[in-house]
């Protein structure tokens, strides 16, 4: 079974690449036209806006999850009461899917409905915060609420690493009089690097794969201004009918993610490898 | 593993310094982060529109009313038809029960045979499964589509099915080798020396010990699958539209005013069964996603 699903993914790659070279638009054509298509790709505007958009995205988006994840984690571990409704509460976003979460964050975001006209009527009339409709602020909005979806997630992964260090560091750097807070950075951070890793390459797939918060929440617009390379991608194989462009983007994407991921699985199975031949 | 956390001897004392007050500060600052959007869809979900017009997003709704869901469920228009998200919900479930048993009976058997026969290549087959998790789906989308039509499946239940077969097909098979690999071998040796073959071994001796492993896949599998939104838009075709889909199509095909009750009350419900598995599950929840996002 694992054969034909092996098959099946690299059957399908092979079909994608092909299709890539030659010149099909609504139905795939057999023949050869080099490059072209990735030439056409990469004079494409939109194409390179999602690009950037998702560049910028995925840097802000991994690092604020991270920090706020960490946070969260820290903060929940130092005792308090409620652990476990505050833990509940902070990882709940993660069950839901993004096509509803997306919709209540679109009218919160919305000026005239969410928190831009409820500050108003509050008493200040021009407090503005516009940043969904507009185009330089509109993927930072994406970027609030996927943050607000997945900091439970890596919250919870933190916790698991910070729960599995021993209490004995603990003790010796109080009797040291080391301040908690050089504890974290200089002891505990370092210890956390393989979680780090792991959190790492959850989020980096989730940014590659970002697409239905998207929908639902801006529709890619004002614009194209919050266009991501999977939407460019479904738009042009089934509302543009323009396959050969589609799947050279998605060769690019294929690319992008095996040199990103690849490293990584390879020093994996080697560190496995080690660790299983001690 | 007792007691003997940093801070829990100063736990009475430091209750009033300043640096535990900042503690809860932050923690409750992010908890209301985090549970405003529930709040807002919840009493959006009761108040007539006029209040919502007239009212800011916060405010509790002043007149309670059960209209909105009634309406959400059996009247709201999801593009041409008016027949409310009920039908998308029955689809889900249709959707997710063999989408969950499936993959998870393939899982178990890739992850056995991968952990404990070892077969030849395993390794490789294994690495490039591994890669096939990350990989976004719409690399594949287009041959998919076109495999599907030219059997006859897409756009039907068992199409999608198989598509989440094969999507999920990664992370189960890593999931339950990742398990097996941790049971004794000896275990399986003797059953081997009793002359148990491929399959009697899997249904007489390894199935029975993996209870734990299951559960956690089906949590992953039912909230996943059930959340699942482009899959379901490509592959399920009109009369298997999964309530995800259905839910974009009551948000963004609305002509005229938005009936923002009537969307929120969709939007909980569809919700409503990831979130009472993550709210009964707990902790095996959190087990099945942690495991899930050890890709690798």
């Amino acid at each position: 079974m694992a054969i034909t699903v092996i098959v099946g993914y690299l059957g399908t790659a092979i079909w994608t690449l092909k299709v890539s070279v030659s010149s099909s638009r609504t139905f795939p054509v057999d023949d050869f036209v080099g490059l072209a298509q990735y030439v056409r790709l990469f004079g494409n505007d939109r194409w390179l806006l999602s690009l950037e958009n998702l560049a910028l995205y995925g840097v802000i988006f991994i690092l604020a999850t991270m920090i706020i994840g960490l946070l969260l984690a820290i903060f929940i571990d130092q005792k308090v009461a409620g652990e476990g409704v505050l833990r509940t509460v902070f990882l709940y976003p993660y069950a839901m899917s993004f096509v509803a979460t997306g919709l209540v964050w679109q009218w919160v975001l919305n000026p005239g409905s969410g928190i831009q006209d409820a500050v108003r009527r509050m008493g200040f009339p021009d407090f503005t915060f516009d940043w969904i409709v507009n185009q330089d602020m509109v993927i930072y909005t994406i970027v609030i609420a996927t943050v607000w979806q997945a900091a439970g997630l890596v919250m919870a992964m933190f916790l698991a690493g910070l729960r599995g260090i021993d209490d004995d560091i603990w003790k010796a750097t109080r009797i040291d009089g080391i301040p908690a807070w050089r504890v974290y950075v200089s002891i505990v951070l370092p210890m956390l690097g393989p979680t780090i890793a792991t959190v790492f390459v959850l989020l980096s797939t989730a940014v590659i794969k970002l697409f239905d918060s998207v929908v639902s929440m801006t529709q890619g617009g004002p614009g194209t201004a919050s266009e991501v390379p999977t939407k460019f991608i479904m738009d042009h194989l089934f509302g543009r009918a323009n396959i050969a462009l589609a799947s050279a983007a998605s060769i690019v994407m294929l690319l992008t993610v095996i040199a990103i991921v690849a490293p990584i699985l390879y020093a994996r199975s080697r560190a496995l490898k080690r660790a299983g031949s001690q | 593993m007792s007691q003997a956390h940093p801070l829990q001897s100063h736990a009475r004392r430091r209750w009033l310094q300043p640096g535990k007050i900042g503690v809860y500060v932050f923690l409750v600052c992010s908890a209301l982060f985090f549970l405003a959007p529930l709040y807002i869809m919840l009493a959006t979900s009761f108040k007539p529109m006029e209040e919502i017009r007239l009212g800011n997003i916060f405010s509790l709704p002043v007149e309670v009313t059960f209209e909105p869901w009634r309406l959400a469920w059996s009247d709201a228009c999801t593009g041409v038809a008016c027949e409310g998200i009920r039908g998308g919900f029955w689809n889900s479930v249709m959707i997710v029960i063999p989408s969950t048993i499936l993959p998870i009976l393939v899982g178990a058997v890739n992850g056995y045979a991968l952990a404990m026969w070892r077969p030849r290549g395993g390794n490789i087959l294994f690495g490039a499964l591994m890669l096939g998790a990350f990989i976004p789906v719409q690399v594949m989308m287009f041959p998919l589509v076109r495999v599907l039509g030219s059997v006859g499946l897409f756009g039907s239940l068992p199409g999608i099915v198989l598509i989440h077969l094969i999507f999920s097909m990664p992370i189960m098979t890593l999931l339950f080798r990742n398990y097996y690999a941790s049971i004794p071998e000896e275990l399986f040796k003797a059953a081997r020396v009793d002359g148990g073959g491929f399959f009697r071994i899997f249904v007489a001796v390894i199935l029975p010990m993996s209870t734990p492993i299951i559960v956690v896949a089906a949590i992953m599998q039912v909230t996943g699958v059930w959340n699942d939104y482009i899959l379901g838009l490509v592959f399920a075709g009109r009369e298997n539209m999964p309530m995800t889909v259905q839910l974009n199509n009551v948000i963004n095909t609305t002509t005229g005013a938005r009936l923002y009750n009537v969307n929120m009350a969709a939007t909980i419900l569809t919700s409503l069964v990831p979130l009472t598995i993550y709210f009964l599950s707990g902790r095996w929840f959190v087990r099945g996603i942690t495991a899930g996002a050890v890709k690798g």
